[in-house]
């Protein structure tokens, strides 16, 4: 058994666990944080995708025990003050999602990637990083154009805030 | 159209539960005292059991319970059921094998359920799974259709000799046989249909509690239709009588099929529950989804299509082996016969048609509907053939399609079916400008100059929504009949619920049923709620696949919504003094035409529950229900068109566009219905450019249960679309509507392979067009 503490979504939390456990069994199992998904079991998916010190994980693909001492943040902790994150926002505008299985890791990935880009995405690049989540449902068109709107919206709300 | 009433692009009410996390999947269930169950499953793709030891598993940390078949079937649990009844041309019934929820006496595929073994972790459960022995004797196994019906082949289940399951034909053999002799032209092709994993994102799951108390079990499921989970669970496997059961299906990550079926796993945690006396909760790995899930297609075609001097088509004929895997899965005797054979018209005319159909038991995983289930099988043989003859007669395809159109509607067809309506030509049209059809010519010389070599090809599909109605397809072997019910309760306040035998897995139901309402009362959509997914709320459904909801369920609705309209202006016309005929509704108002009196529609609400003024003889209440059963299919139409660009030196393709033009009739929301091409799009370029399931011919393992090894189509292999309708209303029911969630799937796999194979000037390239095939495929040209 192995002892882990961490910070998930802004709040401290504990727990005493078997070494084996994944991160994203110690989020759905024992934090009842149940929008992390697990779509697969070869870290091929994506559905599991996490924030882990600021950086997107695939949290199946990581003990608890390594993200002890980290900050985590879930697709619950994601909007803040009951306002969505723009990416939250322009999946919902954008009919991003249709059974919703796959968004929560979708929705962290994209934001992760907005990040990384400083908003600077076009559609080639969107879908190239996005190789690593799938989604049997939208057939990607309205994700992508989804992630481009939000990246868009961000990168503006940024310049003006810079302005 | 109100803001979001009929044909708004409303953005839908669901999404803001799943895209905050909070949505409600059956892995996000937890009751007190629940533990956790894994199968014990064979390595072996057909063997005896000989023996089952789990004295070392039940010692094992965690570990409650270990049972297995032998005692279930004890218990008296019935074996699983295939609910359509097929007859071969010789009048006897299909061979239908016994299926064992767990097997007690033989193992059939890879994957097949032993035992279930309930632990306090699911760790724990899948560590004492591996610890229980099953002492096997290892039989041969088959795993094509076509080598299980070879003479010698591995007998997989005693009642059918010869692995045979039907033959069974369609149309009048004698008459194309004819046609096909005396013909100016005759195209014959061979194809074959590549078998696919479903593969919705969510895993299957189940969650089963029992009860003591009141004798009573509840079963939360990954189901497209929990009310006919339950009638099965019932009448065929005796887990309990209805009113002791209630299933629920919450939040469904995607079915697209292979949800719609009763498997193993919830009737196992069902029992198990009792017999342990703690709630059993199964949610499977990838690996067992692939191992276990519903796979689809699988078809080796042999297609004729023959044509007079003037390429009039005058007869088609195919004959195909279908394999449906190792048991009859719960509609997959229906799937190559009425969901399949009599599509074979497609857009044509075609005076004389003929399809013989065999199916086989095989080493494998069953095989039954995935999205489109026997249409996109048609599809693809019809299309190819039809594209392939162009060739032969050095005519363009479009004109050889457009010349051979039917033009007027109703049209009966050779094979049963009747077509309601229909105008094939504006959607070729469409989707030719839409693609610049004219200008391929100039774009594929531009694209040789650079040494890539560029194909365009097309497909016209048909295709057949909401099976129905419940009398005719009673009499081609349905157990069930495939009507949908609704009930609309409109509160004193005026907010109202739908509650619907439909179930949304990714649909939008929660929004588009609301549009209806919306629609109709003029209440925002926000007003309305819709109940769905769970046998206490609703009464009864048939649930969701075949495309049936907008034809079929929301049809429902309608006419439930007709009923309360008709006591809602009762009760205003009593209250303003008015002639119930001069009562109109109209932004949430309940007037008298042409006046100023008028009601809110929550005042007249609120007056059908406080009952103190309304018309002699009527009941107080606001709510009615309605059953509705369509005198026919619906028959959604369109046109795919795909170009490609390959480069011939690693024979990777490249969609360089996509368009699509359907004709799904009435559209109550386009952002919705666009989402449902897209992603059938993606399916039907992934099963022709991507995806395969392989199995070791000897051993009948699964070498393709892992996204390692199965290739899922991701957003880098695929464009973005370009999607348009036509719309000619359906005269079958009050919406106007054919149904949308299949043809993408259905109408995109012919389309792509067209393409290819004009790119590379070779037809012989089958399905999935990977790399490798087509480069050589380019150098055997
Ligand atoms: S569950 Fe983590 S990648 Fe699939
Ligand atoms: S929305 Fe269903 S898997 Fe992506």
């Amino acid at each position: 058994m192995s002892k882990v503490e961490m910070t998930v979504n802004g709040r401290a939390v504990s727990g005493e666990v078997e070494d084996r456990t994944l991160l994203v069994q110690f989020l759905r199992e024992n934090l009842n944080l149940t929008g992390t998904h697990v779509g697969c079991d070869t870290s091929q998916c994506g559905a599991c995708v996490v924030h882990v010190d600021g950086k997107a994980v695939k949290s199946c693909t990581m003990l608890a025990a390594q993200a002890s001492g980290s900050t985590v943040t879930t697709i619950e902790g994601l909007a803040s003050g009951g306002e969505l994150h723009p990416v939250q926002a322009a999946f919902k505008e954008h009919h991003g999602l249709q059974c919703g299985f796959c968004t929560p890791g979708m929705i962290m990935a994209a934001t992760d990637m907005i990040e990384r880009h400083g908003g600077k995405l076009d559609e080639k690049t969107v879908r190239a990083e996005l190789e690593g989540n799938i989604c049997r449902c939208t057939g990607y068109h309205n994700i992508v154009k989804a992630i481009l709107a939000a990246a868009e919206e961000m990168s503006g709300a940024a310049k003006v805030a810079a302005e | 159209m109100g803001m979001e009433g009929i044909g708004a692009r409303v953005a839908r009410k669901e999404d803001k539960r799943f895209i905050t996390g909070k949505g409600r999947y059956t892995d996000d269930m937890s009751v007190p005292g629940m533990k956790h169950a894994a199968f014990v499953r064979s390595p072996h793709a057909h063997a005896v059991i000989k023996g089952i030891d789990s004295s070392e598993a039940e010692k094992m940390p965690g570990v409650i319970g270990v049972l297995a078949g032998a005692e279930m079937t004890t218990d008296g649990i019935g074996s699983l059921i295939c609910g359509w009844m097929i007859h071969s041309k010789d009048g006897s019934p299909m061979n239908m094998g016994d299926w064992r929820p767990l097997a007690d006496k033989k193992v059939r595929y890879v994957g097949d359920a032993v035992a279930i073994v309930v632990a306090d972790t699911k760790a724990q459960a899948r560590d004492a799974a591996e610890a229980v022995k099953v002492d096997y004797d290892v039989l041969p196994a088959v795993t094509s259709a076509v080598d299980a019906l070879k003479p010698g082949a591995p007998q997989i289940h005693d009642n059918a000799p010869g692995n045979q399951i039907y033959d069974w034909e369609i149309g009048d053999l004698d008459a194309v046989d004819k046609a096909i002799a005396s013909a100016a032209h005759v195209t014959t092709l061979d194809l074959v249909n590549n078998r696919l994993v479903p593969n919705a994102m969510e895993p299957r799951a189940a969650l089963g509690v029992y009860d003591e108390a009141e004798d009573h079990y509840t079963c939360w499921t990954t189901s497209q239709n929990p009310h006919v989970a339950r009638l099965v669970m019932s009448a065929f496997y005796n887990v309990a009588p209805e009113n002791k059961l209630r299933v629920i299906a919450p939040d469904v990550g995607g079915g697209f099929g292979s949800k719609i079926y009763i498997y193993p796993e919830e009737i196992t945690c069902l029992w198990a529950s009792k017999k342990t006396g703690v709630p059993v909760k199964w949610v499977a790995d990838r690996t067992e989804s692939f191992l276990t899930d519903a796979h689809g297609r699988d078809h080796v075609t042999t297609i004729q299509m023959a044509f007079d001097a003037d390429n009039k088509i005058t007869a088609l004929k195919a004959d195909t082996i279908a394999n449906l895997g190792a048991y009859m899965s719960l509609f997959s005797s229906v799937v190559p016969t009425y969901l399949h054979a009599i599509l074979y018209s497609g857009q044509y005319v075609i005076p004389a048609i003929h399809c013989n159909m065999r199916t086989a038991y095989t080493n494998t995983v069953p095989v039954d509907a995935y999205r489109g289930a026997g249409r996109p099988e048609t599809t693809y043989a019809l299309e190819r053939v039809v594209e392939t003859a162009a060739r032969e007669l050095g005519v363009s395809p479009a004109e050889l399609r457009r010349k051979n159109f039917i033009r007027e509607w109703p049209y009966q067809t050779p094979v049963i079916l009747q077509y309601d309506s229909g105008d094939y030509e504006a959607s070729l049209d469409a989707a030719m400008k839409a693609i610049d059809y004219d200008g391929f010519p100039a774009r594929k010389a531009e694209a040789e100059a650079r040494g890539k070599k560029r194909g365009i090809g097309m497909s016209c599909y048909i295709e057949a929504c909401g099976i129905a109605p419940s009398q005719a397809i009673g009499s081609l072997g349905a157990g069930v009949g495939l009507w949908e019910s609704a009930e609309i309760r409109v509160n004193a306040v005026g907010t109202v619920e739908i509650l619907t035998g439909s179930h949304s897995h990714g649909q939008g139901h929660e929004t588009t049923f609301a549009q209806l309402v919306s629609d109709r009362f003029g209440v925002p959509i926000d007003s309305v709620s819709v109940v769905h997914g769970d046998t206490d709320k609703v009464q009864m459904g048939m649930g969701t696949y075949g495309s049936r909801s907008g034809p079929v369920g929301m049809s429902a609705v309608v006419k439930a919504l007709d009923k309360v309209e008709k006591k809602a202006k009762m009760i205003a016309a009593h209250l303003l003094e008015a002639d119930e005929s001069d009562i109109v509704i109209e932004n949430g108002q309940v007037k008298v035409a042409g006046t100023d009196k008028a009601l809110g529609w929550h005042e007249v609400a609120l007056n059908a529950y406080t009952a103190h003024n309304l018309p002699a003889e009527m009941e107080p209440g606001l709510k009615e229900t309605a059953f509705f059963d369509p005198a026919n299919f619906s028959f959604p139409a369109g046109c795919h068109i795909c170009e490609v660009e390959i480069d011939p030196d690693t024979g990777k393709t490249e969609i360089v566009k996509f368009v699509a033009s359907d004709d799904f009739g009435n559209i109550i929301n386009p952002m919705i219905v666009e989402g449902q091409v897209h992603g059938g799009l993606a399916q039907g370029i992934g099963q022709a450019l991507l995806e395969g399931t392989s199995y070791d011919a000897e051993t009948g393992q699964l070498l393709t249960a892992t996204y390692m090894d199965y290739t899922m189509p991701r957003a880098d292999d695929l464009p973005s679309y370009t999607v348009s309708n036509t719309v000619t209303p359906s005269p079958l029911n009050p919406l106007g509507i054919k149904g949308c969630g299949e043809a993408g799937a259905i109408g995109s796999p012919p389309a792509l392979m067209n393409a290819i194979t004009d790119a590379i000037g070779n037809n012989n390239l089958s399905m999935p067009a990977t790399p490798q095939k087509v480069w050589a495929a380019i150098n055997a040209a």
